[in-house]
């Protein structure tokens, strides 16, 4: 234990007393993150569970790798099919010609290295910028850096398009990191999702950036829409016209953010975050009625005007961010709901707004962001109503 | 007199800012500050209307029966506003109708009603007006902070006047489109307002609840 020793020789000039007592938080975020944390529970009363947090949010990290392979190999094969019509340029380019790796759309590896040439740049950014921030109040706060954020910069990454601008890349987190989570006072206070919030942020603040149909795919001059921009505009029945099945979509080969157009690929982090009990099964039922309850309602009310009332749920569940919105940020612990009844309430919350937003206003064709928001501002009132509720039975119980 | 005359005027400025710490006049806040010449409009409009009428007001004030004052200042404050909604349709035509309902606004406006109670009702003309001018003024100084940040990062210009060239006109900088919403306004007086409390610590509310603190391990 070459590495533990080291630490032990250097944890005294971080602790109390110690020169380098100020940095202490950063310390201890490198050390946490490589070995079990040491400190333990000492007062009493003691609930003993086999998870904490770095648990939790290891495993979170973990239910994303899906979507990452995945992401990474989508960037690149949509790429590189664009790159056969339109030529390659920049840095990217001349590092996959200078290792003899060529643009060939068929090949896997090919596709799965120009992604991540994509993917890594913004992850990095993504680290740096909102780990500056983590670390500048966890200094003046005298708390410790928590795993939290390695979720948030994960789940951040993978819903941004391919192309986006890195120093977008870092204000958007800057903002999601300090507004979103830190002025209320860090991870566990946040009553919205930080990751979402500095999504949010760049949506409204660099609109040409973050929709429209030539920002998915980062090749000059290409231009392909989105499965769910195709919906607003000529309805479920022109997907076939663009050359787009249930099936592409359903496996991910089809234009959007990095890591979210696959739901094969984010199904299997579901079934990871179920079996492992870190997400919540009652959100994730109740956004799925709710979804498929209201789009059927629509299918069944039908509109002469909007061709997107006619959408069926399977493809909802496919199209955009729904099924990585619904598997990583619907099942938020913190900015969900807190009781089980709530928690359906919640998810079907979350399942109407995204179908309401996406068909009927016009003004947006993704509405998985706007209503995961939604809902987080809901949540609280939510457990409040289900708490009293559940008073006013009891009461009448013993009364 | 309590108060000297100085005070009256900068106190409202930092130490008692009817934005920063009595977080009044909000909504004229969010929605005026989009540019710098439209901000300083509605500061020169709400000091005028909240100083004339802290005036008027403090010179009936002993005349005023106290169970119709709020209708008796409300006709003093809205009279004003008419005034000064004209001044503005006859010389600053396109101003006026950028501030739309906004001048119209000023009658709610809490600060004017808030200092025609709290100070011109116990107080001589004269302090009071001067009072006025102060409190405009401080509403005025966070509306044209709130400006400044949003016009030069929302459109990369101040009084219209270009800063940075935007990359529609074939420069550098790319606008940030959420600076021209009004819901902007909010982060930004919220973050001025954490600003102030951590430069002037006595302006912190004391906490409605209490954070139980675990034993430290």
């Amino acid at each position: 234990m070459g590495l533990r020793s080291f630490f032990d020789r250097i944890e005294p000039s971080f602790e109390k007393g110690g020169k380098y007592e100020r940095y202490f938080p950063l310390y201890e975020m490198v050390e946490s993150f490589l070995f079990t944390p040491k400190t333990v529970t000492t007062a009493a009363p003691h609930a003993r569970s086999y998870i904490d947090m770095k648990r939790i949010m290891t495993y979170v990290v973990i239910a994303t790798i899906p979507c990452i392979l995945f992401g990474l190999y989508n960037v690149g094969l949509q790429t590189n099919m664009a790159i056969a019509e339109f030529g390659a340029s920049g840095w990217r380019a001349a590092i996959i010609e200078g290792l003899g790796i060529g643009f060939d759309a068929t090949n896997p590896l090919a596709n799965m290295l120009h992604g991540l040439l994509y993917f890594l740049p913004i992850y990095i950014v993504t680290l740096v910028a909102g780990g500056f921030w983590e670390v500048v109040f966890a200094t003046v706060r005298r708390h410790e850096v928590n795993e939290g954020f390695l979720v948030t910069s994960m789940l951040y990454t993978l819903i941004l398009p391919a192309s986006t601008p890195l120093w977008q890349v870092a204000l958007g987190i800057s903002f999601g990191v300090v507004i979103g989570k830190e002025v209320f006072g860090g991870t566990g206070k946040n009553f919205l999702n930080p990751a979402l919030v500095g999504r949010a942020f760049l949506y409204f603040a660099y609109p040409a950036y973050m929709s429209g149909d030539t920002i998915w795919t980062p090749v000059d001059g290409f231009s392909g829409a989105t499965a769910l921009a195709v919906t607003a505009a000529e309805g479920p029945a022109a997907l076939a016209t663009y050359g787009i099945t249930w099936m592409d979509s359903f496996v991910g080969t089809i234009q959007g953010s990095m890591g979210e157009t696959s739901t094969i690929a984010c199904l299997l982090g579901l079934a990871f975050l179920l079996l492992t009990r870190i997400a919540n099964h009652r959100m994730v039922v109740g956004c799925l009625l709710g979804m498929i309850a209201f789009s059927t309602l629509l299918n069944w009310i039908g509109s002469d005007s909007n061709p997107a009332f006619a959408t069926p749920w399977y493809w909802h569940l496919v199209m955009g961010g729904y099924a990585f919105g619904l598997v990583f940020m619907v099942t938020e612990p913190v900015s969900g709901s807190h009781t089980n009844l709530g928690r359906y309430i919640y998810g079907a919350l979350i399942g109407f707004m995204v179908v309401m937003i996406r068909v009927v206003n016009p003004a947006f064709p993704e509405g998985m962001m706007l209503a995961i928001l939604f809902g987080n501002v809901f949540a609280p009132l939510i457990d409040y109503f289900v708490v009293q509720a559940n008073i006013r039975r009891r009461a009448r119980r013993h009364a | 007199m309590a108060q000297t005359y100085r005070s009256m005027l900068v106190d409202p400025m930092v130490d008692n800012n009817p934005i920063t710490l009595q977080v009044l006049g909000i909504c004229s806040a969010l929605a005026v500050t989009s540019s710098m010449q439209v901000a300083l409009v509605m500061t020169i409009a709400v000091t005028t209307v909240t100083a004339f009428s802290s005036m008027f007001i403090s010179v009936l004030r002993s005349q005023i029966p106290s169970s119709i004052r709020i209708i008796v200042q409300m006709i003093i404050i809205a009279s004003l506003v008419i005034v000064v909604d004209q001044v503005l349709k006859a010389y600053a035509y396109e101003i006026s109708k950028t501030l739309s309902v906004f001048v119209g606004l000023i009658i709610t406006n809490c600060i004017v009603m808030g200092r025609a109670e709290a100070f011109a009702m116990k107080n001589p003309p004269f302090a009071s007006f001067v009072d006025g001018v102060g409190n405009g003024l401080g509403y005025g100084l966070i509306l044209m902070l709130v400006g400044t940040i949003r016009e030069l990062f929302g459109s990369g210009s101040l009084f219209g006047i270009t800063i940075f060239e935007t990359v529609n006109n074939g420069g550098w900088y790319v606008p940030n489109g959420l600076l021209l919403l009004p819901p902007s306004a909010f982060f930004v007086i919220g973050l001025l307002i954490w600003a102030f409390r951590t430069w002037k610590p006595e302006q912190v509310e004391e906490r409605e609840y209490r954070i139980q603190t675990v034993e430290a391990h």
